[in-house]
């Protein structure tokens, strides 16, 4: 192995690194909120009894879990381009992520309002409570509980796919590293220690998740 | 359409065997990365259920970097490494080898899950039917275990398919990338996409649908 590994260039791009980071978070935080509103609103759509809400709910959940988000993210960025639409990257990106999550986020919250009985709803309307009282109180701690740890995870895997940006010219942190990569040509270092910002990035999330988690439900076991 | 002369051509059926082609390198691809990472997975699982403090303090955390850094830098990460240290391989096999660590780092999980979820009290019934500790783990762990967490596998396994198209990054020809290359050539972006995004939700939709199916067959 006669390769001489140089970590000067990657020293010194490390501002650089750092900002694209932080547009890495960014982007994942956007698309998070937006595929979070979204998902919502089609796990209310694939529960309802009006076929021209369930059937596009349905068919956008399916969509979004059966194609690669690699593949996404191409769609929006190359294939409308023959209508005459040009997303730029980041709309692009961001669309694409917003697209995927809400489709994994509608079964989730369909999941967690699922595990809350009907009666629970009946039962507090009885008490007197209103509508918003009953979804406030009674049912939205409920599913927070339940779908808590699956929206960490899915932010988590947001930011790491959030990477592939780089294949449609997005300068994130994957993006950026990428930049470097071409004028040093320093292919492994560079990668390596993206690998090691992307892993305190994971693990922070992670961290922060657990504490915010534990704060909300007041030592509550959650699920 | 094309104006005549043009250096691009019209999307033809030869094209479409060629994204035929490429969807059956993604298919070769993830095939060979879940049966590999599934069988090193398991091995992981046990050891994560098992193990001893050490054991797991070690698996885990090897396991958590391939599940906190992105599949693609793997893939680049990967690729250079091999070249460096002067036993450069295919993109084919690169990507094979990324991919089925990163299968194993998450069938692990699964594995875990499922011996876990075997009541202890039952396992211990089987030794104390003179069972032997293989024999408790093939005849009493394996069937319970599987039925918890089949559909999780089953999850996994489509995550791999999917994600068998991050390895476009290191130049192996599957679908997505065979799709690239029908694009600059015939410059009919739109058409190409729907045609990738419908061969892989026929790959992906089929196996998700059958898992449901096993589910639910199996809760009776």
């Amino acid at each position: 192995m006669d390769y001489q590994f140089l970590w000067r260039p990657v020293f010194k791009a490390l501002p650089e690194l750092v900002d694209a980071a932080l547009l890495t978070m960014q982007v994942s935080v956007v698309s998070m909120i937006i595929g979070l509103s979204i998902g919502l609103l089609l796990s209310f759509g694939r529960r309802s009894k009006n076929i021209l809400l369930r059937w596009p709910s349905t068919i956008w959940v399916e969509i979004a879990r059966n194609t690669p988000v690699l593949f996404q993210i191409f769609f929006f960025y190359w294939g409308l381009g023959e209508f005459g639409i040009f997303l730029s990257s980041y709309v692009a990106v961001v669309t694409a992520l917003s697209f995927n999550t809400a489709g994994y986020m509608a079964e989730t919250f369909r999941g967690g309002f699922n595990a809350i009985p009907n009666t629970q709803l009946r039962a507090s309307r009885s008490l007197g409570m209103s509508f918003l009282q009953t979804q406030r109180y009674i049912i939205i701690p409920q599913v927070l509980r339940v779908v808590y740890y699956p929206m960490t995870n899915q932010f988590i895997w947001v930011i790491l796919m959030s990477s592939l940006g780089m294949l449609a010219g997005l300068r994130e942190l994957t993006g950026e590293t990428q930049f470097f990569n071409s004028k040093t040509f320093r292919t492994f270092e560079f990668f390596a220690a993206t690998a090691v910002i992307y892993y305190i990035i994971a693990k922070l999330v992670m961290i922060g998740a657990r504490l915010l988690g534990w704060k909300i439900f007041r030592g509550q076991k959650i699920r | 359409m094309n104006p005549a002369g043009s250096v691009f051509t019209d999307l033809a059926w030869i094209d479409l065997l060629f994204l035929a082609q490429g969807a059956i390198g993604t298919l070769k691809i993830s095939a060979i990365s879940i049966l590999a990472g599934t069988i090193v997975g398991i091995i992981l699982g046990w050891m994560l259920a098992a193990g001893n403090i050490f054991v797991r303090l070690l698996v885990n955390t090897l396991l958590d970097v391939f599940r906190s850094v992105p599949l693609i830098i793997q893939l680049i990460l990967f690729d250079s490494f091999v070249s460096i240290a002067g036993f450069p391989m295919p993109a084919f096999w690169s990507g094979t080898i990324v991919l089925s660590v990163y299968t194993a780092a998450l069938v692990a999980m699964v594995a875990r899950a499922g011996i876990e979820a075997v009541d202890p009290n039952l396992r211990r019934a089987a030794r104390s039917l003179g069972m032997s500790y293989w024999q408790d783990m093939r005849y009493v762990v394996w069937p319970v275990g599987l039925r918890a967490v089949f559909p999780s596998w089953i999850g996994v396994s489509l995550s791999v398919l999917k994600d068998s198209s991050l390895v476009y990054a290191i130049g192996y020809i599957e679908l997505l990338r065979a799709s690239q290359i029908l694009t600059t050539k015939t410059q009919e972006s739109f058409k190409i996409m729907l045609l990738v995004g419908l061969f892989y939700f026929l790959m992906s939709y089929p196996i998700s649908k059958a898992g449901e199916y096993v589910e639910k067959k199996w809760q009776q």
